[in-house]
């Protein structure tokens, strides 16, 4: 079997993440301390109206003020939502792919009906490619009923092959990657 | 050719703004998929091609096992496999579900195989309404028509087709941006997407070893339909399966660069049986209908059994200099472009549109680009030879003498020198009737060298 995935070491995951992704329309922020995931998160959402999975990265980063998808009636929260906010299992670095799979904590509607989509992820979890993934999660299935690679906003190109973003699924995306999720808060952000 | 045909490809010939959606549409493609599949940008896109082949292969000659395999673990993640042996099978099944949870609505992701068996017209026929929910199908829907291409079925349409479209259909604003149109799709499909009671997919792939369905697209709505409705039934062609989870590297690194140009599509899920203990959301039932609908009778044939290896990419309509001015409504099925020309007499038989094996000059740029490298121009050929043996079509008298002429001169140089100019300098001004006048239609006679090669090379003898 061919696969190709030596490259690059993890600093440089996030960056080539980083140009990936916003190659393909999507927003990456790359944050130190989950504090400033949090207030990333709150600049980006802007007052909107959101929704969040109940990934623990998200509780560390104090977004824990937003309704969470729990119930039965997740479908419908979802639907109201202007954004949604979650974690994911993996990102890929080569293609600025989110890996999310539905579950316990993740709904498979929270990354798709709001027009915004949001994640915060641990820079530990940038693997470097699609063949790394499938050699990581040899057996999607066993997870869970959906795994999902998100690749960028949604799309389309079918009027006059004109690429609009944000047909069904969000137009908008952002991934906070943070560099050190338990890091201790830091005397220098303490002191001013 | 048959009458109808000489008239839809007459038509499309003679379209200027046709022609120009076509080139514009099926070049982008193809740049797309040579940029991204370039060697600086993908030095491995040449031996994972052998490797898509290969695994292709290997599947379609023990397809009984793996498809038992699916079946074994589809099953066992709670999902339930039906065997349609032909459209009327896999349309009763749909329809009885659809009476058995008492719903009259489904919304649908984009799936050739259910064009194949005309799914939405005989559900309407029903009383169930089948909402197409990928823009382009949603487009054709709503007009009536069929995908011109497999990939961006709606290219022939302009905004402005678009906009009067969804004034008179939707009684919307006249709206004439792709954005604002793109809009108008979104919020009326939204509304579908919650009311419906049944999601239909295709399936990209179906992995033996995992009983996973993937589903591979850029808008979304394909994850919506297999998970907002009660219950997901993905329609598949027995040949997509493949044989593990590990195998999904090599095909899904291809699909995307060879359809859009895409290193990755922007959605690909991995779909496996309803929702399970514990998960949030998701269907309640999970049914895979495995459809035949002819495939065995292909598979039948050793040589042309790589008609199936087929990941419905589009590339080779897309670099075809026949579809490239015909356009897709110029074939008989659903299938258009090579890919069309292969599978349509192997699927209806020779007899139908015999034809069409013919419609090709055979240049081999299908084969080309073919990711799983299917040897499109070898199986025109077995197809001709079939046609030709079973006594369908005969090439036409004239046509005959023509070519024994050319034969007889090729072999006698001497004479071949003196007689061509002559000839040739006879043919231009021969009146433009009969098959000169069709040939002629669309091109030009080469003007005949002054100096032969052969003249030239004596001189440069000496």
């Amino acid at each position: 079997m061919l696969l190709r995935f030596a490259s690059s070491p993890p600093p440089d995951r996030a960056e080539k993440f980083r140009s990936a992704l916003e190659a393909l329309g999507g927003k990456v922020a790359i944050v130190n301390t989950p504090g400033e995931a949090g207030a990333y998160v709150e600049s980006a959402l802007a007052g909107r109206r959101a929704i969040a999975s109940q990934a623990p990265i998200l509780e560390a980063c104090g977004i824990d003020s937003l309704p969470s998808v729990t119930t039965e009636h997740s479908r419908q929260a979802c639907a109201a939502a202007d954004a949604s906010i979650t974690s994911a299992e993996y990102a890929l670095a080569e293609t600025g792919t989110l890996v999310v799979s539905a579950g316990l904590r993740d709904s498979r509607m929270v990354s798709l009906l709001p027009p915004c989509h949001i994640a915060v992820i641990e820079r530990s979890k940038i693997l470097e490619n699609l063949d790394e993934f499938l050699d990581v999660c040899r057996q999607p299935a066993a997870q869970s009923s959906a795994v999902v690679l998100i690749t960028g906003p949604s799309r389309t190109a079918d009027i006059e092959m004109r690429l609009v973003r944000g047909v069904h699924g969000p137009g908008e995306i952002h991934v906070v990657i943070v560099n050190n999720v338990t890091a201790a808060p830091s005397y220098a952000s303490e002191e001013t | 050719m048959a009458e109808p045909y000489q008239h839809k490809i007459a038509n499309a010939l003679g379209d200027p703004k046709l022609q120009l959606a076509i080139y514009s549409a099926t070049g982008r493609l193809a740049d797309g998929r040579r940029r991204t599949v370039s060697t600086e940008a993908f030095p491995d896109y040449q031996e994972l091609r052998q490797h898509a082949h290969e695994i292709k292969k290997h599947t379609l000659n023990h397809l009984d096992f793996y498809l038992q395999e699916l079946e074994r673990n589809v099953e066992a993640r709670g999902g339930r496999v039906i065997w349609a042996r032909d459209g009327q099978e896999a349309r009763a099944f749909i329809r009885n579900l659809a009476r058995e949870r008492a719903t009259n609505l489904i919304v649908k992701s984009k799936s050739m195989t259910t064009e194949e068996i005309h799914l939405n017209e005989h559900l309407a026929q029903d009383g169930i309404e089948a909402v197409e929910t990928d823009l382009g199908e949603y487009i054709l829907q709503l007009a009536g028509e069929k995908p011109f291409h497999i990939i961006a079925p709606a290219l022939h349409k302009t905004r402005e087709d678009i906009a009067h479209l969804f004034e008179r259909r939707l009684h919307a604003a006249h709206e004439t941006t792709p954005e604002r149109l793109t809009a108008i799709a979104r919020a009326a499909l939204r509304e579908k997407f919650l009311e419906a009671g049944i999601g239909i997919t295709g399936a990209n792939f179906l992995v033996a070893d995992s009983g996973i369905v993937v589903l591979v697209e850029n808008e979304g709505n394909a994850r919506l339909s297999c998970s907002a409705p009660r219950i997901h039934v993905a329609v598949s062609g027995i040949e997509k399966v493949i044989p593990r989870a590990q195998d999904l590297g090599v095909f899904l690194n291809l699909l995307g660069r060879s359809a859009t140009g895409q290193p990755l599509s922007v959605y690909t899920s991995f779909l496996s049986g309803p929702r399970r203990e514990g998960e949030l959301d998701g269907p309640e039932e999970f049914y895979l209908v495995l459809l035949d609908n002819g495939r065995t009778k292909v598979l039948a044939d050793a040589e042309k059994r790589q008609s199936l290896y087929c990941i419905r990419c589009g590339a080779c309509l897309n670099n075809c200099p026949v579809y490239r001015k015909i356009g897709g409504y110029s074939y008989p099925w659903v299938y258009s472009g090579p890919i069309g020309k292969i599978l349509t007499p192997q699927f209806m038989g020779v007899h139908q549109d015999p034809w069409l094996p013919f419609a090709s000059s055979l240049c081999g740029a299908c084969a080309e680009v073919c990711p799983v490298k299917i040897e499109i121009p070898k199986i025109l050929l077995a197809l001709r030879a079939e046609i030709t043996e079973a006594g369908i079509q005969k090439g036409g008298m004239l046509e005959k003498l023509a070519f024994r002429m050319w034969a007889w001169l090729m072999r006698h140089p001497r004479i071949y020198e003196r007689v061509a100019p002559v000839a040739a300098a006879a043919a231009s001004r021969l009146p433009r009737a009969g098959p000169l006048k069709a040939w002629l239609s669309q091109r030009d006679l080469p003007p005949l060298a002054r100096r032969s090669f052969r003249q030239l090379w004596r001189e440069r003898r000496k």
